[in-house]
Formats: structure tokens, C-alpha cells, sequence
């Protein structure tokens, strides 16, 4: 598979398809609240509209969609989100991952557990993206065509 | 050794059957599982989280208020085992193919 090049009618597919794939996954971790879904869910849509553009025109071209370098400091960033939520409602004063205690000045307690409820999800989302998308770009490394 | 192996499955399959049979009907009221009070008499949190959860968070997704709030530290640790998994897959399948050529 060395001299294979990318076929341009896959291509133009997968890159026609993969957006609005992201914006389901998008709407899967927003909706979360109010549907079935949330970051473990979404984040595994956008995993998947970054896969197909992977798996359709090999690393150098999926790397100017995402750097495959990048993934593993941002699965760390989707962590230190989720943790980093748990202790800033820890310093200000509450237990750990007590949403209410979140510095956002003007709502009410329920109100700051909804958004911190979707601050996590956000970090959820995140890992999980980048993770599987860490999985298969080492999976392929040096084996793809392109 | 194969009828033995069937003999097996065949007593586990009646079993399972067996056990099966004495289950509970699926969302009725008298269940031990739906009672506000369990089997060892300590109050049961589920029924807090039902009455409660829009409450404290204004969600009206019961099972994203339990997993994000109420159970949240159990989340942190699935996000924790997902970003492990993906580690522990870095450091195995990283520059795999240049360690085969210094091998060689």
C-alpha cells in the first residue's frame, strides 16, 4: 500500500459527511441534559467524524484536521478540566465536586449544578475524543498510505 | 468429556431457568428494588434521587444529574480509566516500527 494515493470521491464524501457528524456529537454532550447522552457518548461521535477523515485519506492530510501530537496533552487538558472543576469548588469552601460552590457570579445553587453538571461533560467529551483517536492513529503509525 | 460438557450446560441452562422463574414482574409497585426502604432497613437513595433531582439541579435527565453529580467522583474515575487506557496504548504501540529496525 505505499504508492496508493487517496481517492478524491471518498474524500470529498467522508469530508462532506464529517462535519455534520461533529455537530451530532456536539449536540449529544449539550442535550445531554434533556436526552440520553452526555460526554462519554458525544465524545465517541467526535471521535468517530475525526476517524473518518483518518481512515478515508491517511495521516498527513487528517493532520490538518487534528495534529495527531496533540492528543495526548488534550486528553490530559479533558482530566485536569474535570478535576480542576472538583477543586475549585473545594478551595472555595465546599466538598469536592460540589458544584454549588462554583465561582460564577449570578445564579442560583441548582442553576450552578446544572452548569458545572455540563463542565464535566465538556471534559468527558474531550478525553474520550482524543483518546480514541490517540488509539488508532498509534495503531496505524507507519502503516497507512498516505 | 463432550456428554459431560453438555450434561453441564444442560443442568446450568435449568438453573438459570429455574431462578428466572421465581423473578419479580418488571415495574411493579410491591418490588423489594422500588420499596423507599431496603432489605437491611436503611433508607434507600435512589428514592431521594427521583423526587429530588430536579431540585438540586434543575435537569430534568435523572440519569445525567446521578452520574454528574450525585455519583460524580465514580465519573471521574471512568474518565480516568478511559485516559489510562489511552496511555497505556501510547506507551505499547510507540514508535513500534523503529525498535524493529535497531532489533534487526
Amino acid at each position: 500500500m505505499t504508492n496508493r494515493s487517496p481517492s478524491p470521491i471518498i474524500l470529498l464524501g467522508t469530508r462532506f459527511l464529517s462535519p455534520y457528524i461533529m455537530v451530532f456529537g456536539f449536540y449529544v454532550i449539550f442535550h445531554g441534559h434533556y436526552s440520553p447522552g452526555g460526554g462519554f457518548q458525544g465524545g465517541t461521535l467526535l471521535a468517530v467524524s475525526l476517524l473518518l477523515i483518518r481512515i478515508a485519506s491517511g495521516t498527513q492530510i487528517a493532520n490538518l484536521q487534528f495534529k495527531d501530537y496533540l492528543a495526548t496533552p488534550y486528553a490530559a487538558l479533558g482530566v485536569v478540566i474535570y478535576f480542576g472543576t472538583g477543586l475549585v469548588a473545594m478551595i472555595m469552601g465546599g466538598y469536592f465536586l460540589d458544584y454549588e460552590q462554583l465561582p460564577i457570579p449570578g445564579l442560583e445553587a441548582a442553576d450552578l449544578r446544572y452548569w458545572g453538571i455540563l463542565i464535566i461533560e465538556l471534559g468527558i467529551g474531550l478525553t474520550v475524543m482524543t483518546v480514541l483517536t490517540l488509539i488508532y492513529d498509534n495503531m496505524v503509525k507507519g502503516e497507512d498510505y498516505a | 468429556m463432550k456428554y459431560l460438557k453438555l450434561l453441564l450446560i444442560i443442568a446450568f441452562t435449568l438453573l438459570l431457568l429455574f431462578a428466572a422463574s421465581d423473578l419479580p414482574y418488571r415495574g411493579e409497585a410491591d418490588n423489594q428494588m422500588n420499596q423507599e426502604i431496603s432489605m437491611t432497613g436503611t433508607p434507600v437513595p435512589g428514592n431521594y434521587y427521583i423526587q429530588e433531582a430536579y431540585n438540586d439541579a434543575h435537569t430534568p435527565n435523572i440519569v445525567t444529574v446521578i452520574l454528574g453529580d450525585y455519583r460524580s467522583i465514580d465519573t471521574l474515575g471512568e474518565q480516568i480509566v478511559i485516559f489510562t487506557a489511552g496511555l497505556i496504548v501510547f506507551l505499547l504501540l510507540r514508535n513500534r516500527k523503529e525498535d524493529e529496525e535497531n532489533d534487526q
